[in-house]
């Protein structure tokens, strides 16, 4: 075994190790640890996406001394080390926008304690990735749950105590439903080992014996990881925790809490369930249906708020209901597209946000409709940064927006059945995009001529300059050369099945 | 009857004191207890007037709605359709529950390799007599090192949610000396009847849970239910004595080094074990007589680790919670 193959392990280790030592520093060298650590990983990931994609196939790591279905096991992939680098650069850039933001929200004693939330969350998000075990899963989903709670309410202000009390409660009912579901399988299989429970799945489809449970327990795994990604008819819990935690929170829970658990959820379907059984238990039809009402409800939601950052808010509803119509189509397309759309998504949206922070910032820190006029002056590179998300989000070539709608229109297309619905709620969903999105873009760029609030120089705040610059790097570059993105994906799904 | 000792000597024995809390002639309360009458609840009208002004203000201003008569409706429909939800929730895990594989039969899926081997192979394979320490300590060790991050991640929560700091704010939350003043109100202190059972039982609880620590590999238990009854102890020993004593040898900086010592090591360790198991090295970690107290590898000191962990966690989140702070 190569070297390189201990990098999935020690990315997990590092992270989770780096948030007990962050709980004996100052805030400020918790910063550095943070980042340093982000960056180490982002790197090993790197290295071992580049390393996989030349071998062409995965493989898997024996966590201890004893082989699988006794002891633990992790498993990495192209897809899975594609993600990993993915959400650290998404991850680092978040903490650089929101970072003066962080400073002037939270109490300067609790520094140190969000950077500890902050890197046990990677290290979930990593384990969730790379795991190959369902309880390992859970565990890590536990970790996920509670930490994205602290993330939430350290700014302390009512709303997101409020906030981060909904998200519990709703997060911890998917967790039961998700606990459940494990439970019920480990009773029919006998195996937590996802390898090996596909392999008894599949006997006891043939057998037909234990059918009506076994689909009881897929049921419930989907319906809990749904409720924990904000699928739309669970979606109450989003609005307020995206759009009053502090900015790189907010950041952080849109683009990737919410996509660990789709990750999970595409990693059961195929490696625990089996792509075919899953596609036969119409478990898949209900996922349709709900992402489609999310597509339209979501953004009609979106429409009518008037608050910004509750608007991006909603609209991480909408584009959660576009993956999951993805996965509800049932098609390898379709599932591919569902994942370019969790990148493209997650670069877009954490823009989005850290966009926005700046333009309430110069309109007397209020997020009504009305004083952001003209913020795309005032904040010159913010500006600029909401603009190419919401481009990216309406889906305008040359923005990684554009290419997950057309590979949706594919794979609809290949879907005789559900092409018709798929398609108009594709188009409905882009006009409804469009108009919420552009209204703010030209809201921020209408002259205001009583100016009563002063601009900002783009010098003065150099890190979240640098971090939209970069985000806008990478929208671009998701859109401009989408093709390798798309094949390693494709390399990874085949990879899973 | 002739008696030895004088009238003075006689008081300060044991069989005075006895004899006379027998006749009922000493009350054991006064002079030990501090005790003071609780003052009745009054507030003055403008009070009242507050009150209410605040509480119109949060359900306007929180809610964005006036009770008129559709909210109500709507509030009594989602309350029944919660409930109808639950009922069909629960019938349907109960209908599910029915087809499951009947309990207690041999031919259940359940009963393949994986516990075969625990079963067989467990005491030679990780030295440990106790199955279920060998399994989550060692077969399973990945799983459990991330169920001791969550409950460190809870106390980071915790933390973040009620430690109050040092200064006071402006905003109308109170310091720590306020809460320290507070909870002298809220709580009764001195009760020489506690502090007499706490004298007597917390050592032995305290024993009794690095007992069970120490038996993990051994016999029933193990670090998390060790821990719990040790943090159990020191929480007994807190509403006994105050937080000044137990100031003496646990602050908030003993918790913060023993969970950051504990979770070291417990991570260091494991990677060490996870590194070589992967790598097909040797491991230097000796095994061990299965039965000695000091066998069974890395499983004694992780048990320690997590018991340490668990009780500090413990003791901070009553800590905490009583007056956000140690």
């Amino acid at each position: 075994m190569d070297f390189i193959c201990n990098f999935p392990f020690f990315s997990i280790l590092i992270s989770l190790f780096s948030g007990t030592i962050c709980s004996v520093l100052p805030g400020k060298a918790a910063k550095w640890v943070n980042t340093f650590v982000i960056v180490l990983i982002g790197a090993m990931s790197a290295a071992l996406l580049w390393y996989l994609l030349g071998t062409g196939e995965s493989f898997v790591y024996m966590m201890g001394h004893f082989p699988a279905p006794w002891g633990n096991e992790i498993r990495a992939g192209v897809l899975e080390a594609a993600t990993a680098l993915f959400f650290c650069i998404v991850m680092l850039l978040s903490m650089w926008g929101g970072r003066k933001k962080l400073m002037e929200e939270v109490e300067p004693s609790k520094h140190n304690l969000y950077y500890i939330l902050v890197n046990l969350l990677l290290s979930s998000l990593l384990a969730l990735i790379y795991t190959n075990d369902l309880f390992t899963a859970y565990v890590f989903v536990e970790i996920n749950t509670i930490a994205a709670c602290g993330l939430i309410m350290i700014r302390q202000i009512g709303r997101t105590l409020e906030a981060a009390v909904r998200y519990m409660i709703m997060s911890l009912v998917g967790s039961g439903m998700l606990l459940i579901g494990i439970c019920m399988m480990y009773d029919l299989t006998g195996h937590l080992l996802m390898s090996n429970i596909q392999e008894s799945v599949t006997a006891i489809i043939e057998e037909g014996t234990y059918v009506i449970p076994l689909v009881m327990a897929i049921a419930l795994m989907v319906i809990g990881l749904a409720i924990k990604s904000a699928l739309f008819p669970f979606h109450a819990w989003l609005p307020d925790a995206y759009g009053y935690s502090t900015i790189s929170s907010a950041a952080i829970l849109s683009s990737l809490v919410s996509k660990g658990y789709i990750f999970l959820l595409i990693k059961i379907i195929y490696r625990v369930v089996g792509f075919r059984i899953f596609h036969d238990t119409h478990i898949i039809n209900v996922l349709f249906v709900f992402g489609l009402m999310a597509m339209i409800f979501g953004s009609l939601s979106a429409i009518k708020e008037n608050d910004i950052r509750r608007m991006i808010a909603f609209s991480s509803v909408a584009q959660i209901g576009y993956i999951y119509v993805g996965i509800g189509l049932g098609t390898q397309v379709g599932m591919l597209a569902s994942v370019y759309h969790i990148f493209a998504h997650a670069a877009g949206k954490a823009l989005l946000f850290i966009a926005a922070i700046g333009l309430t910032d110069v309109s007397g820190f209020s997020r009504k409709f009305i004083d952001l006029t003209g913020a795309g002056y005032r904040n010159k590179i913010a500006g600029i940064g909401f603009t190419v998300g919401s481009l990216s989000m309406v889906g305008v070539p040359v923005f990684a927006g554009f290419v997950s709608k057309l590979l949706f229109a594919q794979a609809a297309v290949n879907n005789v059945g559900k092409m018709l619905p798929t398609l108009i709620a594709l188009g409905i969903s882009t006009i409804l995009n469009a108009i919420y999105f552009m209204k703010t873009v030209i809201r921020i760029y209408t002259p205001r001529p009583d100016a009563p609030y002063e601009s900002v120089a783009i010098g003065k705040e150099k890190l979240y300059a640098v971090s939209i610059v970069l985000f806008i790097a990478l929208n671009i570059m998701l859109g401009m050369s989408s093709q390798p993105v798309v094949d390693a994906i494709h390399a990874g799904l085949e990879m899973f099945g | 009857m002739s008696r030895k000792k004088t009238e003075q000597e006689y008081r300060k024995t044991f069989a005075f004191h006895f004899f006379r809390w027998l006749n009922g002639e000493k009350d054991p309360y006064l002079g030990e207890v501090e005790m003071k009458p609780q003052e009745p609840y009054k507030e003055t009208e403008e009070e009242v007037k507050a009150r209410i002004r605040e509480k119109n203000m949060i359900s306007r201003r929180l809610y964005g709605v006036a009770k008129s008569k559709e909210m109500k409706g709507l509030e009594r429909f989602y309350k029944a359709a919660s409930i109808i939800f639950c009922c069909i929730l629960i019938y349907l895990l109960l209908f599910t529950v029915s087809y499951l594989p009947p309990v207690g039969t041999a031919d259940r899926p359940v009963n393949n390799e994986v516990p075969q081997r625990y079963i067989e192979n467990g005491l030679q394979e990780t030295g440990a007599v106790n199955i279920v320490s060998g399994m989550i300590l060692d077969y399973r060790a990945f799983d459990t090192l991330g169920e001791s991050h969550v409950l460190f991640v809870a106390t980071v929560t915790v933390l973040i949610l009620l430690r109050l700091d040092k200064k006071k704010k402006n905003d109308g939350e109170i310091s720590i000396e306020e809460a320290e003043a507070n909870d002298r109100i809220y709580e009764p202190k001195n009760d020489a009847i506690l502090q007499m059972a706490a004298f007597v039982l917390v050592p032995i609880i305290i024993i009794f849970g690095i007992y069970v620590i120490l038996n993990g590999h051994l016999g029933p238990g193990g670090g998390f239910s060790g821990g719990a009854i040790i943090g159990a102890g020191l929480i007994l020993y807190l509403n006994a004595f105050g937080f000044q004593k137990t100031e003496r040898f646990f602050t908030e900086k003993t918790y913060k080094w023993i969970s950051f010592g504990s979770l070291s090591f417990y991570c260091i360790a494991k990677s060490y074990s996870f590194f070589t198991g992967a790598n097909h090295l040797h491991n230097i970690i000796p095994k061990g007589t299965p039965g000695a107290i000091l066998s069974s590898g890395l499983i004694l000191p992780l048990n320690i680790a997590v018991g340490l962990v668990v009780a500090c966690t413990m003791y901070a989140f009553y800590a905490m919670f009583r007056k956000g702070g140690f």
